[in-house]
């Protein structure tokens, strides 16, 4: 008992000591807390608190494992750095185990209880539109990773993927003067992001390019058997399939592309859903050929790209792949960070106000150079990569910096 | 239909014939162990969508393991990979007799709910052993692309792979339940198991061989699906429904229904597939099948056992 | 009175479960939880709804149904219609290609609301469709399959390709219903704020003496004359029937009973949680349900909500600290409560709860010195 007094009364001198000692450099290096911090968020004088809201659990767990891991690396390294505002990062990880409504109390959780400054999370667009009112009921600051359909801007949310239009109207562009094409025939998973993908895409090439769509399909997810759907592409004979085919049913249908004898030498695929963590589950071989449009792929060749794949293997594993959502969710962090410095404040109002300014830029992101528009998307490049054998994607196209626009005027 | 020549009519009629036919062997050799299992015990096994993933996970490892250590090997590895499948799926459908089911034969409901849970530790389990992302194995060349016997046709190796599969294990099957001393003690066992026990036939035994020869089968369907989709921790619950319908509509004791009713349903929903766009010709397809069950709610072909 | 007393409430022993139960889930639950657990609490007590329904249903019944989700997802969809109208007035949706229609029928190029949804612009209408599409629905499927004798595992099996269809066609119609993301963003219930703490408290008081009252709906049922027949079907079917009684249409009055009441939990829900959506609908959920329904016994209408309430806490404490485990656990218990405790909580109570109650009225003897009647009451509870 005394013994155990004593030992306390010691703990407490030294803590005591490390306060004043810390206060003095906090003061010295950073604001006082009580400056930085006016709402009352998870903000002490030597950390910051920010949530993590990925699937770690049920389907999307495969999806989602990149996007963590890789905002883990960005806090990490920020960490090293100093920090922000001369405050460490500390992490409270949650699990939306695949399941919608657990986004959202999780969320909830996350911001009410925890009163985390800042979440990086959610992946399909159905988390993001179960946490979202959550975040504006509770006034938190989310950042999203995903490329989605776009139709959104919401005060509380970063998007850090490419909007639809961002993704989708380039890539036709150079399909239709790289491979002559004029047939496409259109196919993917029935949900808001392929239906709205496919919308925008087929007016771009009825109106703008002048082509013609000879078929459009949606398939339930999860769904295993194209045998149907692929006879009919063979009967229409497009130029080229465009497919959004996501989850599980990506494998099935390359699979029995390949074995209905559809290769990359008789026909143009362009797909807008396969990254290189898909490419790992549909393997190399039955993709070779066939050319996906994203933002980033791991192979392009720019020195902020090199340190972050290597970066990245260190931390999570020579074998791990980097997919375009994961260098999305990547961005997240840094981009709070410059708009948390260029507001001098964790505040979520000032944060955003600083956010909406439109100059925040990463010149050391990994897909190049980056903005944030006042929309709250980013100004990216789309590019187009042709998979080959060994899971990797050779960039073949590189677009000018494209402005989003969630609400696309003449593709609603 | 202008702008096609006969011969690219006839062509892709050949072809969506035989979609229609590859669909139909797929539900019939993802149906059967079930059908089996329920027709022969009254037991419904929830756990068979995993014991499939058990024969698809047995069989990514054996493609590993021949890639890696012995790959001369590879082009026949497939056929040692269907065999392991068999016996390791129906050696864990013994134990699981063993140790779950032959508690609870006369709780019919509660066996449903345990062999749930069993799924869900089987689940869990692929993801603690093999990770959360899909894989699917190396599969041998002679099994990618098609066969071309005209111009025009091209026939997927793999559905007539899986074809060829269905028909061995159907006529196997049906051999054993029917020709075998072993299928007249399955057959008496499920008409009168106090009788049966009473003329000296072990009807214990006879559950458990019956038990571990439904999951073996799964364990074939999943190492034969493995050429056609991918495989990952739950895959199992996307079979399962499928594997359900076909076997409620087919009705519960018949293997000839579980036959028709692979056929009528794989046959409808291909058809619709090539007319209809989007995924309304698999709501098409159910409703119809509800239609049906609501008028005939025994399925096709009605036990004859009165209830 | 008397007969309330003795029939509906079980009795001492009946009457004291349903006292602790009120007390814990009006009294203790909101003394001693902040509004956000408070919140949680509420979501998990919708779920009770199923369970107590599948406690008459698969406990008294004999008949297990794999799709309560469906019923439990209708009431939701329902209430969730509604309220989606009022968040889509012309005024919010403003920016739309067609404003005052709901936001994803917008992106799925629809341009008027569907028929369907024009009598949910009524809030009495949705309040009667809670009940009444979800009853007409379960008589429909048990009409069918009662009447030609369709029951046991065939009838799970059954229930659970309907929910698995239901599940298709709301992700296939994303246009009509909202696909896969669900009807999400609800607001304000004829102008109040639905999403303030204060709301959500009103809700969770509405939730649980809605809960308490189908208790007793569910013990009126269970004392009454068609509650001893019930047993005796679930015990020996044909007796009953040979005793000239039709028995199929006893069975499709639970069914509509216990699909009402699984319905309620879902307008509920939908109150709650501010958004309803498929996942609710299929396999999982209802089979989940069935396990809340089993790990708080079967024969117990106040266990079955025990059970929601344990589970649920379990799940959201294990997957904030080891999501790993939570199958490995939730798997097992499937298997455990089925194989060694086949009624659940209410059953280890039963078996085990005397010691400590003896031990209590031992020392109760002590303090008091006045001896109390032993008695050993099977109850409802």
């Amino acid at each position: 008992m005394k013994l155990k007094q004593h030992a306390s009364k010691r703990t407490f001198m030294k803590n005591a000591a490390c306060a004043v000692v810390l206060g003095l450099f906090t003061m010295a290096s950073s604001q006082v807390t009580a400056e930085v911090n006016t709402t009352g968020l998870a903000v002490t004088d030597d950390t910051v608190t920010v949530g993590i809201l990925h699937s770690l659990t049920g389907t999307m767990a495969i999806s989602e494992t990149g996007a963590q891991e890789a905002e883990k690396l960005a806090i990490k390294q920020i960490n090293e750095m100093g920090g922000i505002l001369g405050r460490k990062i500390k992490i409270i990880q949650e699990d939306g185990a695949s399941d919608w409504p657990t986004f959202a109390e999780k969320s909830r959780k996350l911001l009410v209880k925890d009163k985390v400054a800042a979440v990086f999370g959610c992946w399909t667009s159905a988390s993001r539109k179960a946490a979202l009112p959550v975040f504006e009921k509770e006034n938190g600051l989310l950042y999203y990773p995903t490329f989605y359909e776009g139709l959104e801007q919401s005060k509380n949310v970063i998007y850090t993927g490419q909007e639809a239009t961002q993704q989708i109207i380039d890539g036709l562009n150079w399909v239709a003067k790289e491979k002559k094409a004029k047939t496409f025939y259109l196919i993917g998973s029935d949900y808001i992001w392929p239906r709205t993908s496919m919308k925008i895409a087929r007016k771009h090439i009825e109106n703008v390019l002048g082509g013609k769509v000879v078929g459009e399909e949606y398939k339930p997810l999860g769904n295993t058997q194209f045998g149907s759907v692929i006879n009919k592409i063979r009967l229409k004979k497009p130029d080229v399939i465009y497919a959004a085919v996501v989850g599980g049913s990506n494998v099935a249908w390359f699979k029995q592309l390949k074995a209905a004898g559809i290769t990359s030498k008789k026909q143009t695929l362009l797909t807008i859903s396969v990254t290189e963590d898909e490419v790992l589950g549909i393997g190399g071989e039955n993709l070779e050929g066939f050319y996906s449009i994203m933002k980033y792929f791991q192979s392009q060749d720019n020195p902020n790209n090199k340190a972050f794949v290597k970066a990245f293997k260190e931390m999570w594993g020579e074998d791990s792949v980097i997919g375009d959502v994961t260098q999305a969710a990547y961005l997240g962090p840094w981009l709070w960070k410059a708009a948390v410095e260029k507001a001098g404040s964790f505040d979520i109002d000032k944060v955003v106000a600083a956010s909406e300014k439109g100059d925040i830029e990463l010149t050391t992101a990994p897909e190049g150079y980056v903005k944030l528009h006042p929309n709250h998307h980013l100004w990216s490049k789309a590019r187009v990569g042709r998979w080959n054998k060994d899971g990797q994607a050779t960039v073949v196209y590189t677009s000018e910096l494209i402005e989003p626009d969630p609400f696309p005027k003449g593709y609603q | 239909m202008g702008g096609y020549t006969y011969s690219e009519l006839g062509a892709i009629f050949a072809m969506q014939g035989f979609a229609g036919i590859s669909l139909f062997s797929v539900l019939l050799l993802m149906a059967l162990g079930l059908a089996i299992i329920f027709g022969q015990m009254g037991v419904i096994n929830m756990a068979h969508g995993e014991f499939m993933a058990v024969g698809a996970y047995t069989t990514y490892f054996i493609s590993t393991i021949t890639e890696n250590y012995l790959p001369s090997l590879m082009p026949i590895y497939f056929f040692i990979a269907i065999a392991v499948s068999f016996l390791f799926a129906g050696l864990l459908g013994y134990l699981a007799e063993f140790s779950l089911i032959r508690h609870l034969y006369k709780r019919p409901l509660d066996t449903l709910l345990a062999t749930w849970g069993l799924s869900l530790i089987m689940q869990q389990s692929f993801r603690s052993f093999f990770g959360a992302r899909e894989v699917s194995p190396t599969l041998p060349d002679w099994l990618l692309g098609s066969y071309q016997p005209t111009e025009m046709i091209d026939i997927p190796i793999n559905g007539m792979f899986v074809l060829g599969l269905t028909i061995i294990v159907t006529l196997v099957v049906f051999y054993l339940l029917f020709k075998s001393s072993w299928g007249l003690k399955v057959r008496a066992t499920t008409q009168n198991r106090v009788m049966s026990g009473a003329v000296g036939i072990n009807t214990q035994k006879v559950d458990r061989y019956t038990f571990a020869l439904g999951c073996g089968i799964a364990g074939i369907a999943g190492a034969a699906f493995t050429t056609i989709a991918s495989t990952g921790p739950t895959t199992g619950s996307l079979y399962i429904v499928d594997t359900f319908m076909v076997v409620v509509f087919g009705g519960a004791a018949s293997l000839f229904g579980t036959i028709a009713s692979a056929f009528s349903i794989a046959q409808a929903q291909s058809i619709l597939e090539f007319f209809i766009s989007g995924s309304m010709a698999k709501v098409y397809t159910l409703l119809a099948l509800i239609i049906i069950l609501m008028f005939k709610p025994e399925g096709l072909f009605a036990s004859k056992v009165r209830r | 009175m008397n007969y309330f007393y003795e029939k509906v409430m079980g009795g001492k022993s009946g009457l004291t479960g349903f006292i602790i139960l009120a007390v814990v889930i009006l009294v203790a639950f909101p003394l001693f939880l902040d509004i956000f657990r408070l919140n949680l609490v509420g979501k998990y007590l919708t779920y009770a709804f199923p369970a107590v329904s599948l406690v008459l249903l698969w406990g008294y019944g004999g008949i297990l149904s794999l799709g309560q989700g469906v019923f439990f997802g209708l009431g939701g969809y329902a209430m969730a219609m509604f309220l989606k109208l009022e968040a889509s007035s012309p005024e919010n949706t403003a920016i739309q290609s067609t404003p005052g229609i709901p936001d994803f029928m917008d992106w799925n190029q629809l341009t008027e609301l569907p028929w369907f949804w024009v009598p949910f612009e009524s809030f009495t209408f949705t309040l009667l469709a809670v009940i009444i599409v979800p009853a007409i629905f379960a008589y429909i499927i048990g009409a069918a399959m009662f009447k030609r004798r369709v029951g046991g595992v065939y009838f799970a099996i059954i229930t659970q390709v309907i929910a698995v269809i239901l599940t298709v066609l709301i992700v296939g119609q994303q246009g009509y219903i909202g696909g896969i993301n669900g009807i999400t963003d609800l607001r304000t219930l004829h102008g109040w704020d639905i999403t303030t703490d204060n709301a959500k408290v009103i809700f969770y008081y509405i939730c649980c003496l809605l809960l308490l009252s189908i208790v007793i709906v569910g013990r009126l049922i269970l004392t009454s004359k068609f509650g001893s027949l019930l047993l005796a079907m679930r015990d020996k079917e044909d007796r009953v029937r040979f005793s000239g009684y039709d028995v199929s249409h006893f069975k499709i009055f639970i069914f509509c009973v216990a699909s009402i009441f699984s319905a309620i939990g879902g307008a509920l829900f939908t109150l709650q949680v501010g958004f309803m959506s498929p996942s609710f609908v299929g396999i999982v959920p209802s089979i989940e349900m069935v396990i809340f329904c089993a790990v708080g016994g079967r024969m117990s209408l106040i266990g079955a909500i025990y059970g929601a309430l344990l589970i649920n806490f379990g799940k959201t404490a294990f997957s904030e600290t080891f999501p790993q485990l939570w199958l490995f656990l939730m798997g097992g218990l499937f298997i455990a409560v089925v194989m060694f405790f086949p009624n659940g909580l209410a059953g280890i109570w039963n078996t085990y709860g005397h010691y400590i109650t003896d031990r209590l009225k031992q020392l109760k003897t002590v303090f008091v010195m006045k001896p109390s009647p032993q008695e050993a009451k099977q109850d409802l509870g």
